[in-house]
């Protein structure tokens, strides 16, 4: 079920998003979500494509190093109280976050959450249970 | 200054004696030497010189070298040149495999040792009256000990601070008015801007000189120094494998170092050919020990470039100066006063399943060394949390400094982003200019 999270490591050297979004443009790779941690000399970014190979080959091919790693896609409405609405669901089915982001799109009236957490099975299970809708790589790529 | 002097009839002794007094000593040290070390005996055995054939001190550069690697290669008692038990004390260098260097002392070698950290002592003008703070490290880095012998011979009142803590150095320093600091150059610069920082002007300490040796320094640190805390700050050279600091010392003058030349004998070499070069040639620097018993190291290669001078010195002292080391004849990096060899850094590596791929940057911020470990990250171990990373960054830290003794920071960067010139990586770059 999960979605494909496209992890790259970035150093913090003038020039580098501007290098990675540039790369993916030409690959012709639309970005759904993008989310970075950084400190102060590297950080880690975080992207939700709509492909997943085109955009692994593009950075590849300019010797980042790209981790692909599942992560829980989440449907939410677009409202005060629904992310909260979701996390709580986590919190009490006891499933710890290491990181989550969130982003829209243009035609519908939902927002998208991405979840990080150790064992995506059961935060599925959670949130299809509280009523969520978990979205796929299928569901990314028609966005 | 007055001039005063430890053992004024050695130190001012004319230089015709001196080479009489050497020449015997290194007569009867061959002898020794090849009666008791079966390791140098198979050297000169294998350069075909004989003990005879050693007459005088002219006759030196018939013996064959020693290097750090036939230390490694004699470790740990395979250059001991007494039964075990005349030995009294071992000291140590820093690195833990393959460099690490065992010196064993007798009580005699102790003894002469002390002798000449007593002279670089009484060169500072400093007496029994004086309160001599000993902030190097003790144990088995040879600077906390040797200073401490000294101090104990010329009668001063010894601190025995060893390194480290800071606000206790500040407090016994001002409390019992330490009037002689020894240490290295970087933690005097440290102690100096921290009574700064307590609201302390220069004057406020009783401070008279400091002795400040274990790593090179400027001489615009030098100043820097002298200036924060009201001294006058004399340079000692020394290393493990020729008993510590004190081997050369600085006097009045405060322009080159005498080298205590009845106990050491120096060269300098063309570090490519073994060629001992003139007097005032810039080389490599040879010690041979004269006199001392368990660890006599014969024309032992310090790798320090520098140059000798027997111009007459102000301070009366007849023996040979040298100047402060110029650089090196090997890949050797001295940093916060450890030896480090970049090859250190590079078994740490493959050791915790890195790739050795790495580089070393080194700066000197506010007179203190920086130390920074470049490494390239491996795809397979990285992860998309910022914690992990961070985490796998102190974890390589600290195991350099368990390998090294000092701590690095550690900085995990993109694979193939270290600059390789000529197809070869630079693996140092030091800022420092110290040289």
């Amino acid at each position: 079920m999960a979605i494909n999270q496209l992890t790259v490591f970035v150093e913090n050297k003038q020039g580098a998003l501007v290098q990675i979004t540039e790369a993916l443009a030409a690959a012709n790779v639309d970005i759904r979500a993008l989310s970075i941690a950084d400190t102060q000399e590297f950080g880690i970014l975080r992207l939700i494509v709509n492909n997943n190979e085109a955009a692994t080959k593009a950075l590849d091919d300019l010797g980042y190093i790209i981790k692909n790693i599942d992560v829980v896609g989440v449907k939410i409405g677009d409202a005060p109280g629904k992310l909260s609405g979701a996390l709580d669901v986590l919190d009490k089915a006891n499933i710890n976050m290491e990181y989550l982001y969130a982003f829209l799109t243009r035609t519908e009236k939902h927002a998208y959450v991405v979840v990080r957490v150790a064992d995506n099975a059961a935060a599925e299970t959670a949130l299809t249970d509280a009523g969520f809708h978990i979205i796929t790589d299928a569901d990314v790529a028609k966005l | 200054m007055e001039q005063r002097y430890y053992q004024p009839e050695i130190e001012t002794m004319p230089v015709e004696e001196i080479k009489k007094l050497q020449s015997e000593k290194l007569v009867k040290q061959v002898r020794h030497v090849y009666d008791h070390v079966p390791y140098y005996r198979a050297l000169m055995d294998e350069k075909g010189v004989k003990p005879e054939d050693i007459k005088g001190i002219e006759d030196i550069a018939k013996l064959p070298f020693l290097t750090k690697a036939d230390l490694r290669d004699a470790y740990p008692t395979g250059l001991l040149a007494v039964p075990q038990k005349d030995c009294v004390r071992i000291h140590s260098t820093s690195g833990t495999t393959g460099r690490r260097v065992v010196a064993f002392y007798t009580q005699h070698d102790v003894d002469l040792w002390e002798d000449c950290c007593a002279r670089a002592i009484m060169a500072t003008g400093c007496t029994d009256e004086d309160v001599c703070q000993v902030a190097y490290g003790y144990g088995l880095f040879t600077g906390g000990s040797g200073l401490h012998g000294g101090s104990h011979k010329v009668g001063c009142l010894t601190l025995p601070m060893s390194s480290g803590n800071t606000e206790r150095q500040i407090q016994f320093m001002m409390d019992l008015g330490a009037t002689l600091l020894c240490c290295t150059p970087s933690y005097a610069a440290y102690l100096a801007e921290s009574l700064r920082e307590m609201g302390y002007k220069p004057e406020d300490n009783k401070l008279k000189a400091g002795i400040f040796g274990a790593e090179p320094w400027t001489e615009e640190m030098r100043r820097s120094i002298q200036d924060a805390l009201g001294i006058k700050a004399y340079d000692i050279y020394g290393l493990t494998e020729t008993s510590g600091p004190g081997v050369a010392f600085e006097c009045s003058e405060q322009k080159g170092m005498h080298i205590n030349e009845d106990h050491f004998y120096a060269e300098i070499i063309d570090p490519d050919t073994g060629e001992v070069l003139p007097e005032g040639s810039k080389g490599e620097l040879v010690f041979t020990s004269l006199d001392k018993e368990a660890f006599p190291l014969l024309r032992y290669r310090t790798r320090d470039i520098c140059v000798l001078s027997r111009k007459p010195c102000s301070c009366g002292r007849t023996h040979i100066k040298m100047s402060k080391p110029m650089g090196r004849s090997d890949d050797m990096l001295i940093i916060r006063g450890v030896n480090v060899f970049p090859s250190q850094i590079e078994t740490v590596l493959l050791k915790e399943g890195y790739s050795p791929n790495y580089q070393i940057v080194l700066d000197r911020v506010n007179n203190n060394d920086t130390f920074d470990v470049n490494v390239e990250l491996n795809p397979e171990q990285f992860t998309d949390t910022v914690g992990s990373i961070t985490a796998m960054e102190k974890s390589l830290a600290a195991a350099m400094k368990t390998m090294l003794g000092i701590n690095p920071a550690v900085h995990l960067v993109s694979p193939k982003s270290i600059v390789r010139s000529e197809g070869k990586a630079v693996r140092v770059i030091d800022k420092r200019k110290l040289f």
